[in-house]
């Protein structure tokens, strides 16, 4: 018993996981008032597969998961900075980011 | 270790860097041309360094290269290159003509590269975003427009989302198969006779997030908006070499790792595949603007490749790249007619606007006759044997439902094809639009031989997409 998740395992790892993921799938869908919300909720898809990541890691004892943690939060960082930019471009046109407001396109 | 085998990738890394260094040294009016001309030139060379790369797996098997992954890479790479042609004389006139739009063209396709070769669950997510990321951009890229800055957030906002689905899926893949490798997860596939649930959702995940980026029915919402708010040559590249990319991955994974389990996922996707037939000609027939139409066209078509897929087989691998090829080709040549559809120096886009081409500009109408009878799927021309082969190839497998909705719902979207043919030399003539570029005109031309004259060359791509397909299945 020299790491904790021999001592809890790994079910609260992954429920936690799970909860994330599906907070930031509603956190996309049911909210109808602000990009910035959905950015986040992006975020928090992310951070539960990085959770799932680092415990199947530790509870393998194979390293590749947490290599992929490196990788991922990289990648996270790019994705906010090219969708803050996007949202940007968006509110200088529109002059609003109301999710409401994206129906330009429709049909 | 060999890292030979990854040098066309190191070559166009590299050269992406040295192309924004050179547009950041010129002078803003001259710099887009000239880095357009290093970006071609660098494809090019990269194609021809993929055509000689050596088979084998690299960097401790997270890197493939195999007859499969070269045939996927030398398509993506004519997309990205045909794609940049179409934008040569069209940025300008849109305003977008900024240096860095070859170069993100580059990475995407740098990135479409990757996953063609992925090894590894790994390799495959980072090549999916650099991809991905790059198209965000492209999408936003004529940034005084609303239209592209609301396509840049919708395809932001639902890619991000299937990227994480994705990545959720692997992570569970992960957990149950104890590695990323896809050798790895082929071992612990075949080693177990009933599958845990959880490698199951992971399976199911991946393949939600990866028919996302094909946008196959029921993951296609995003299409329509993204690719009328786009810049028009940003769209004709979103719909070449990012497409050719996913199908490598999601032929690579399917026959390889999760091939044993062929009747577990097969009806998924058969499901996935008829639903975008039917959708993409039932959808496509009301529609009033030319790159909407556009769209659920392409959702049609990425329907009738999946259809190799569903077949399982070597056969049907191989009736999937041959469709792919066709389909690259038309499609590319379908927008140069609409990158070139401008009225008075702005750019339309309903289909009525194409009344009257067939006297004002017969060259340009008969070209986009050729495309939308070859994708409506007429005898002599390419997109039928593409057609032909996945069809046989369900056939061959014993998917005769799924051949059938095939070949009735290609039958429906003829009528919008053969409807754009009919507005173009019979309806009331619209003002003349103006002159096309003349890099469009080639690229019109160009694959307008392709499209007619594609039962040439049948014989050589049929036997390459073969060899591609036998090293998938080995």
């Amino acid at each position: 018993m020299n790491s904790p998740i021999e001592a809890i395992g790994l079910t609260p790892y992954l429920s936690i996981g799970a909860i994330l993921l599906v907070l930031g799938v509603f956190g996309i869908f049911l909210n109808r008032k602000n990009v910035i919300i959905i950015l986040m909720s992006i975020e928090l898809i992310l951070l539960s597969a990085n959770i799932n990541f680092v415990a199947f890691s530790a509870a393998t004892g194979d390293l590749s998961g947490q290599v992929m943690t490196l990788f991922v939060l990289t990648i996270a960082a790019a994705e906010s900075a090219i969708g803050l930019a996007i949202v940007t471009v968006y509110f200088r046109n529109r002059g609003s980011i109301e999710v409401d407001d994206i129906t330009m396109m429709k049909g | 270790m060999n890292w030979t085998l990854a040098l066309p990738e190191i070559v166009l890394a590299l050269s992406g860097l040295v192309i924004l260094l050179a547009g950041v040294m010129q002078k803003r009016g001259q710099a887009f041309f000239s880095c357009t001309m290093m970006t071609l030139f660098a494809l090019v060379v990269t194609a021809a360094l993929v055509v000689l790369s050596p088979d084998g797996t690299g960097y401790s098997h997270v890197f493939i290269n195999d007859g499969f992954a070269r045939f996927m890479k030398v398509l993506a790479l004519a997309g990205a290159a045909l794609s940049l042609v179409l934008g040569i004389g069209y940025a300008r006139e849109m305003e977008i003509d900024k240096f860095e739009f070859p170069v993100l063209v580059l990475f995407s396709t740098l990135g479409a590269m990757i996953m063609a070769s992925s090894g590894n669950l790994m390799t495959l997510f980072v090549g999916l975003e650099l991809s991905s990321l790059s198209i965000y951009i492209l999408c936003a890229f004529a940034r005084d427009q609303v239209t592209a800055a609301e396509a840049g957030l919708k395809y932001f906002v639902l890619g991000s989302l299937a990227s994480g689905i994705l990545l959720y899926g692997i992570s569970l893949a992960y957990g149950f198969a104890g590695t990323l490798d896809y050798a790895g997860l082929q071992q612990a596939v075949r080693g177990s006779a009933v599958l845990p649930a959880g490698l199951m959702v992971g399976i199911v995940f991946v393949l939600v997030g990866l028919c996302f980026k094909l946008s196959m029915v029921p993951f296609h919402m995003w299409t329509p908006d993204v690719y009328q708010g786009a810049p028009t040559s940003v769209t004709a590249y979103m719909a070449g070499a990012p497409k050719i990319a996913a199908f490598a991955v999601l032929l690579r994974v399917m026959a390889g790792p999760f091939g044993s389990m062929a009747h577990q996922w097969q009806l998924l996707i058969e499901v996935v595949s008829a639903a975008s037939m039917v959708f993409g000609a039932l959808a496509a027939i009301p529609q009033g603007n030319i790159k909407r139409l556009m769209a659920y066209s392409s959702i049609g078509h990425m329907g009738y490749a999946m259809i190799g897929l569903a077949a399982g087989t070597a056969e049907g691998t191989r009736g999937t790249l041959v469709y792919l090829v066709t389909y690259l080709f038309m499609n590319v040549g379908a927008f140069a007619g609409i990158v070139a559809m401008r009225r008075k120096g702005r750019a339309v886009s309903r289909i009525s606007d194409l009344a009257g081409l067939g006297r004002s500009d017969p060259g340009m109408a008969l070209a986009m006759a050729v495309f939308m009878f070859s994708m409506a799927g007429a005898p002599p021309l390419a997109g039928f044997f593409g057609k032909l082969m996945v069809f046989y190839a369900a056939i061959n497998a014993q998917l005769y439902g799924l051949a059938a909705i095939g070949i009735i719902s290609s039958v429906i979207g003829a009528y919008y094809y053969i409807r754009i043919v009919k507005i173009m030399f019979f309806d009331a003539a619209a003002p003349a639009l103006d002159r096309a570029p003349v890099s469009v005109s080639f690229v019109s031309v160009g694959m307008g031989l392709v499209t007619v004259f594609f039962i040439v060359a049948l014989g050589p791509v049929a036997t390459a997409a073969q060899a591609a397909a036998a090293a998938l299945f080995r």
